[in-house]
């Protein structure tokens, strides 16, 4: 990919970043693929992210859930770059890129599914998932990559199908893919399931788990459906106000009794 | 979304090769068909000299390269300017200025480059505060509105003496006359290709005589629409359709959009700057009308006729609309063209080419299959 940023490794690793010297030498990797320090998003009067301290390690699938208005979409979007950050830092394979833009962010291996399907209506099935595989690939290999990525979404058939005459699951099934064909390390989903049906969602959960296990992609996935988060989720952080409430497995989480208060609704 | 040879399903003889580069799904034509249709068109305007008046319809030629600008820009980039005509006027005047101050073969063809450079460096220096500085969407048209305005303000004040580049006064809305003819080449290897008509006898028709300019300009406008055609088909063309599409996508699908939005709007300049060359070279003659509200509305009404996301409708609606402008003269004109705008606007929000390029597609492949691409077997599925 194009757009890559030289800068000084050891001026920009995190406080947290469990990466030492020696590592950095040796060009080994740390496990912490993403971390936020202190990250706060202010719009106007109104503190959308408050201190976040956030990490999510290479290869885990994470899960962010929390009520409206507890600033799930607000990191994601801080985390792309989408969002400029009030204060606080956020690091990405111990390299610190708060100042980077999106497409930078991108390069780095950083991939985002919007909350609303965001597909090129009037483009083909076709012409959609080649936008993100010409980057890095042409000819045999470039046809080769986008036929897989069809077929890991499902699309097998609809190839000159124009992407607006596709249901809402194919839709979201689609810009999942053309996220995933991106190669990232991070895939971001912003709900991902929100209007679809139970087949579409366990389609969805099966194509998530997939990425994860057999390409190794890391996800933060937000959600508020809990059974879907059960369904495919190691770990699970928990917003409320702008703030990280709780961290850990989802068995834990649906326990808790104050989890259940602020985001479930439910009686302590 | 029709499909094409780009999309990897490449005709293997010589002709489907050959239109390869210039076929896609953001252009309207991949058929055969098309192309003969193109070639006698070519051929019609090639011959139109002989028997209608060349002066004219040179104009308008100038002017589709006005409306290309626009529609690469506004039309495939999603980026609406109506500054277009600053770039049109700045070319024209950089061409009478230099031109002037340096009346050779040699001058006048760097006058030439100096017109087309002046058109893209004033976009790119407009567009670099704009698309750096973070400004998008309708506050962009707003700003080049705004910069027409400011322009025929400055033009108009510039009729004192002292408002004179070497020998060449800019004379306010005296305007700037005597430009030189425009001539390419250097001294003792140069042709002039104003008002130097060539002879020609045709036997059934008798003598007559041909403007090499009208052909210079036929050729430019042929070739640019090509090569147009080439880059709005390429990766960086699908780029630019994804950025009118949706920028935050395509920003996260890793492709810089403030870049390409400069470079796609510099171009879009640098061709204004040609059309303005041009336009000056055929009147010798140059004043700030050329950044007035009217005529910076012009493209916009061109293009938005025409088809904005059609490379063809853009131009093909500026030779038309023109034609009909200038015919019916005055302020029927005017409301012609308010009239015209807005029936598009209601009834063909696409434009009146890619309308009439959907009816002979259906006409071709018969009713109840233009119902778009085809969709699977499980149709059903795909219709919440």
């Amino acid at each position: 990919m194009s757009d890559t940023e030289t800068e000084s490794e050891t001026d920009s690793l995190g406080p947290n970043v469990r990466q030492t010297a020696a590592e950095l030498a040796t060009g080994d990797r740390t496990e912490t693929l993403l971390q936020t320090d202190g990250l706060v998003k202010q719009f106007g009067g109104f503190t959308a992210t408050d201190d976040v301290d956030f990490s999510v390690d290479e290869g885990e699938l994470r899960c962010l859930i929390g009520p409206n208005g507890a600033g799930k979409s607000t990191l994601l979007n801080l985390i792309t770059g989408t969002y400029e950050a009030s204060d606080g830092s956020i690091y990405y394979n111990g390299h610190d890129i708060t100042d980077l833009d999106p497409h930078q962010r991108v390069s780095r291996g950083i991939s985002m599914k919007f909350q609303v399907p965001s597909v090129y209506g009037d483009l083909s099935v076709r012409e959609n998932v080649r936008l993100p595989v010409q980057q890095f690939a042409d000819g045999e290999e470039r046809r080769r990559l986008v036929a897989e990525a069809i077929e890991a979404a499902g699309l097998t058939g609809y190839e000159d199908v124009a992407a607006a005459q596709l249901s809402h699951g194919q839709q979201q099934q689609l810009e999942i893919g053309m996220a995933a064909a991106l190669e990232p390390d991070l895939l971001l989903l912003d709900e991902p399931v929100a209007g679809l049906d139970v087949a579409e969602r366990e389609a969805i959960a099966e194509r998530i788990m997939r990425l994860n296990e057999e390409q190794g992609i890391a996800f933060i996935v937000i959600e508020h459906d809990t059974d879907f988060v059960a369904s495919i989720a190691e770990e699970v952080t928990v917003l409320h106000n702008g703030e990280v409430f709780r961290e850990g497995p989802i068995e834990e989480i649906e326990s808790d009794p104050e989890v259940q208060r602020i985001y479930l609704g439910g009686e302590s | 979304m029709s499909t094409n040879s780009a999309n990897g399903e490449a005709n293997s003889s010589l002709l489907g090769r050959l239109r390869s580069p210039f076929e896609g799904p953001n252009t309207i034509g991949e058929s055969r068909g098309f192309w003969v249709g193109f070639l006698v068109a070519v051929a019609a305007l090639v011959v139109y000299p002989v028997f209608g008046d060349g002066s004219q319809l040179s104009l308008f030629m100038i002017l589709a390269l006005l409306g290309l600008s626009l529609s690469l820009v506004w039309g495939y980039s999603g980026v609406l300017s109506f500054g277009q005509v600053v770039f049109f006027g700045i070319g024209a005047y950089t061409f009478g200025v230099v031109s002037i101050n340096f009346a050779t073969p040699g001058g006048i063809t760097a006058a030439v480059v100096a017109g087309i450079v002046g058109g893209g460096v004033s976009a790119a220096i407009l567009g670099y505060f704009m698309f750096y500085g973070g400004v998008r969407d309708v506050y962009v048209t707003i700003i080049t509105l705004v910069s027409t305005i400011v322009m025929h303000t400055f033009m108009a004040q510039t009729a004192g003496s002292e408002w004179a580049i070497g020998e060449a006064a800019l004379g306010g809305f005296n305007g700037m006359p005597d430009i030189p003819l425009l001539t390419l080449g250097v001294e003792g290897a140069s042709y002039q290709f104003i008002y130097n008509p060539f002879p020609m006898r045709i036997i059934g028709i008798g003598a007559f005589e041909i403007s090499p300019f009208y052909y210079l300009v036929l050729v430019l406008l042929v070739g640019t629409y090509l090569a147009l055609r080439v880059l709005v088909n390429s990766d960086y063309g699908r780029v630019m359709v994804a950025i009118r599409e949706d920028e935050d996508r395509t920003e996260m699908f890793g492709y810089n959009v403030t870049r390409v939005k400069f470079i796609v709007f510099t171009l879009g300049g640098a061709l204004a700057g040609l059309s303005g060359v041009l336009y000056a070279a055929r009147n010798v003659y140059i004043d700030p009308t050329v950044f007035s509200l009217l005529f910076a509305t012009l493209p916009v009404i061109w293009v938005s006729i025409g088809g904005r996301k059609s490379l063809l409708g853009a131009a093909v609606a500026t030779l038309a609309v023109e034609y009909l402008r200038i015919s019916m003269a005055g302020e029927l004109a005017l409301v012609l063209l308010g009239t015209l705008l807005l029936v598009t606007i209601l009834v063909l929000p696409d434009g009146v080419v890619p309308w009439v390029h959907q009816r002979i597609v259906t006409a071709r492949i018969g009713p109840g299959e233009d119902n778009g691409p085809n969709v699977p077997e499980t149709s059903s599925e795909v219709s919440d």
